[in-house]
């Protein structure tokens, strides 16, 4: 299908805005996130140090990220892993076919992975006759869909239960379900009982990582339906693909992170299940896979380190900063046109694909901070925002309309009592205007912004002025 | 690009985005002693407490999870414990052990309705019971090792997971189940991980239709913990 593309952001939002449904399933997510992750900060005193010492952990590996990855691979080889390393999309893609081709692997289970999306692996398997299955619910339910995730930890919140219902009829009727489920208990219960079969058949199990432990070679998954676990478990192999940044140096270390993930994302004190793996079956194990690969994917991170956005490694993709999001929240995932979304998704996004490509994203924020205070490794998103929208305008990606009024607004910026009188002009301008309905449909030059919205007309005051004439009661009174 | 030059040309290019050559003998060894020393960065103050306090908690946060937990004072009464959890249930009564000494080791022949066999868990298997690793008061959780002992499948497959626990079992945060871990599997100067930890926080869930959160997405439905008070009188 044709996905959304970064560079439609202005017409995507458009189209988002008017979708009933997606407005719908958004207002769910801000109704229940926001005071789920609240409470469970609340329950947790420590939560702040906790999260100060998760920031100063990533900052000290990113710092020594090279040794943190060669421990990691020695320690996986001890223990009788397999490591690749892959620069590229294309260098992860093939390492995984070239395994699953060495089992004529048919089909392949799937844990939710964002490096997965990242590098479009379903897509590519299929292309080489391998049945991708994702197992995730929401991840089978875009699967289904043939849509890319609008959420990193949720991907398929943008769907409705009405939405679900209509597509699990439509795919699961020929494996003879042709009953619409409409209960979310039964509908979850349809989709266990279809994929059971699944996890048995399947000759490669792909998970992802939350974190690589470097002392001691291990991947672990955090996950609340135990469907990674099954897809670890019973192939033959498990390929577990992950990004650099996300090594940690011991199981202490881990354990922090842990200690802050959950509760930043869904709001419980712990997910389900956590579960660290480390090399494939031993020999007198009863199950388990006889194989353990571990995929390294670069793709544009080792650039970022020491560059203005590398903070942005410091990211443990809990989801908080796009719950959080006004935006995000008006307009849902699809809109951004790229696999990570939200105020995280337009940081980096830009630093995976170029700037030129993603040029609207850092610029789909009105900046108003929730992002970066509910951030737990206090990433300083409006910031890195800004450095973006920075370096767009200096590579010249920024229209010449733009270009030309911020030009204007700088000259008179410059020039304050220029400006203190160009705003009491307009100011009273528009107050004259406007001084019968007491509003203003439509504005010169801001089209765009009255076009969803009236103006509440100025009531003949610049803030300057009030300022003003408040500090000088201050000093008489 | 072959697997050689990726590891490379990606160590290099961070070295190089870091400004710096490899790190110096040196530096490495204080890097590797930090990784030796693998110290708590920080213990939240709910992971710590005397013994008895510890187990409440425990039992607390892993109803909160939607564990349930049932309390006997002798192991011998686990098997009578399960059948009477599986009644209570309207449960089939064929159980998959762990194949574990200890926990084969009870009387299950004094259960004359329950069916008992061990191994790994197979797709046809509704109720299985394991033993524990350790359990954690901070956040209610179980912790399993793998091994020819307690094969993974039967935490994940099952409807229904039993899990017999000791209350010498219950630490107080997770850091605790580590250094047990690497007391109890040490080989010369380090220690051996298993090919799972799993850490489990109540059954399987999800929230992915419509945020409602149900039960039973991929893994059990149900978690029972029957939980040996081993600790009794020993003040």
């Amino acid at each position: 299908m044709e996905f959304m593309q970064p560079g439609a952001f202005k017409e995507n939002a458009n189209t988002a805005m008017a979708d009933k449904n997606l407005r719908s399933a958004m207002t769910m997510l801000n109704d229940g996130m926001i005071p789920n992750r609240q409470g469970a900060v609340d329950r947790l005193p420590e939560f702040e140090q906790l999260s100060q010492r998760g920031r100063e952990l990533k900052d000290h590996v990113l710092a020594h990220l090279d040794y943190y990855l060669e421990r990691f691979e020695r320690n996986c080889k001890a223990a009788g892993g397999h490591v690749h390393w892959c620069a590229t999309p294309e260098d992860a893609r093939q390492a995984v076919l070239k395994i699953c081709q060495s089992v004529d692997a048919k089909s392949v289970t799937k844990g939710k992975s964002m490096i997965a999306e990242e590098i479009h692996l379903n897509a590519f398997l299929e292309q080489h006759d391998i049945e991708p299955v994702e197992t995730d619910l929401g991840e089978y339910i875009i699967q289904l869909a043939e849509e890319p995730p609008s959420h990193i930890i949720g991907p398929a919140i943008h769907k409705t239960k009405d939405q679900v219902s209509d597509l699990f009829l439509k795919h699961h009727a020929k494996l003879g379900r042709t009953e619409r489920q409409t209960e979310p208990p039964k509908m979850v219960n349809e989709a266990r009982e279809i994929l059971r079969q699944k996890y048995f058949d399947a000759d490669v199990g792909i998970t992802g990582a939350n974190y690589l432990i470097a002392e001691t070679g291990s991947s672990i998954i955090v996950t609340n339906e135990g469907n990674g676990d099954l897809t670890q478990t019973l192939p033959k192999i498990h390929i577990v693909i992950a990004s650099l940044e996300k090594v940690v140096p011991t199981l202490e270390d881990a354990t922090t992170f842990l200690r802050i993930l959950a509760r930043s994302a869904t709001g419980q004190e712990f997910s389900a299940y956590t579960t660290v793996s480390t090399g494939a079956r031993r020999g007198d194990d009863l199950d388990g896979p006889e194989e353990y690969h571990v995929i390294l994917l670069d793709n544009g991170r080792s650039a970022m380190l020491g560059s203005e956005v590398q903070d942005m490694l410091r990211c443990i993709r809990c989801g908080a900063c796009m719950n959080h999001c006004p935006v995000y929240q008006s307009v849902g995932g699809h809109t951004y046109g790229t696999v990570y979304v939200g105020p995280m998704g337009a940081v980096l996004s830009p630093a995976l694909l170029g700037v030129a490509e993603t040029k609207h994203l850092p610029c789909a924020s009105t900046l108003c901070g929730r992002c970066e205070e509910v951030c737990p490794v206090s990433i300083p998103l409006p910031r890195l925002l800004r450095q973006w929208r920075q370096r767009s305008f200096e590579a010249g990606d920024v229209p010449a309309a733009e270009r030309w009024g911020l030009s204007i607004w700088a000259f008179f910026a410059k020039r304050p009592w220029l400006y203190g009188l160009g705003a009491r002009l307009a100011m009273r301008g528009l107050a004259y205007l406007g001084r019968k309905q007491g509003r203003m449909r439509r504005l010169w030059f801001a089209g765009g912004w009255t076009q969803g919205r009236d103006l509440p007309v100025p009531e003949g005051e610049t803030f300057q002025e009030r300022w003003r004439k408040q500090q000088r009661k201050k000093v008489t009174g | 690009m072959s697997a050689a030059s990726g590891r490379d040309d990606i160590l290099g290019a961070i070295r190089q985005s870091l400004g710096r050559p490899a790190l110096s003998v040196d530096a490495k060894k204080d890097l590797d002693e930090h990784i030796a020393q693998h110290r708590a960065n920080l213990v939240p103050a709910r992971g710590q407490g005397a013994p008895d306090a510890l187990v409440q908690r425990f039992q607390e946060m892993a109803v909160a999870a939607s564990c349930t937990v049932a309390v006997v004072t002798d192991e011998a009464a686990v098997p009578s414990a399960v059948a009477d959890y599986l009644r209570g249930n309207n449960l089939p009564t064929q159980v998959t052990l762990a194949p574990d000494e200890w926990l084969t080791g009870l009387d299950w022949d004094s259960q004359s309705l329950l069916e008992t066999k061990t191994g790994a868990a197979g797709i046809n298997d509704l109720v299985t019971v394991t033993p524990a690793f350790a359990g954690v008061a901070e956040t209610g959780t179980l912790v399993a090792l793998s091994g020819p002992n307690h094969p993974t499948t039967l935490n994940f497959v099952p409807d229904y997971h039993v899990v017999a626990l000791r209350t010498s079992q219950v630490v107080g945060a997770y850091e605790e189940v580590w250094a047990q871990l690497r007391e109890a599997n040490k080989v010369g100067g380090g220690f051996t991980m298993p090919r799972n930890i799993n850490m489990i926080t109540g059954p399987s869930r999800t929230a992915d239709i419509a945020l409602t959160i149900e039960l039973g997405a991929h893994g059990p439905r149900s978690l029972h913990i029957v939980l040996i008070d081993d600790q009794a009188g020993q003040d």
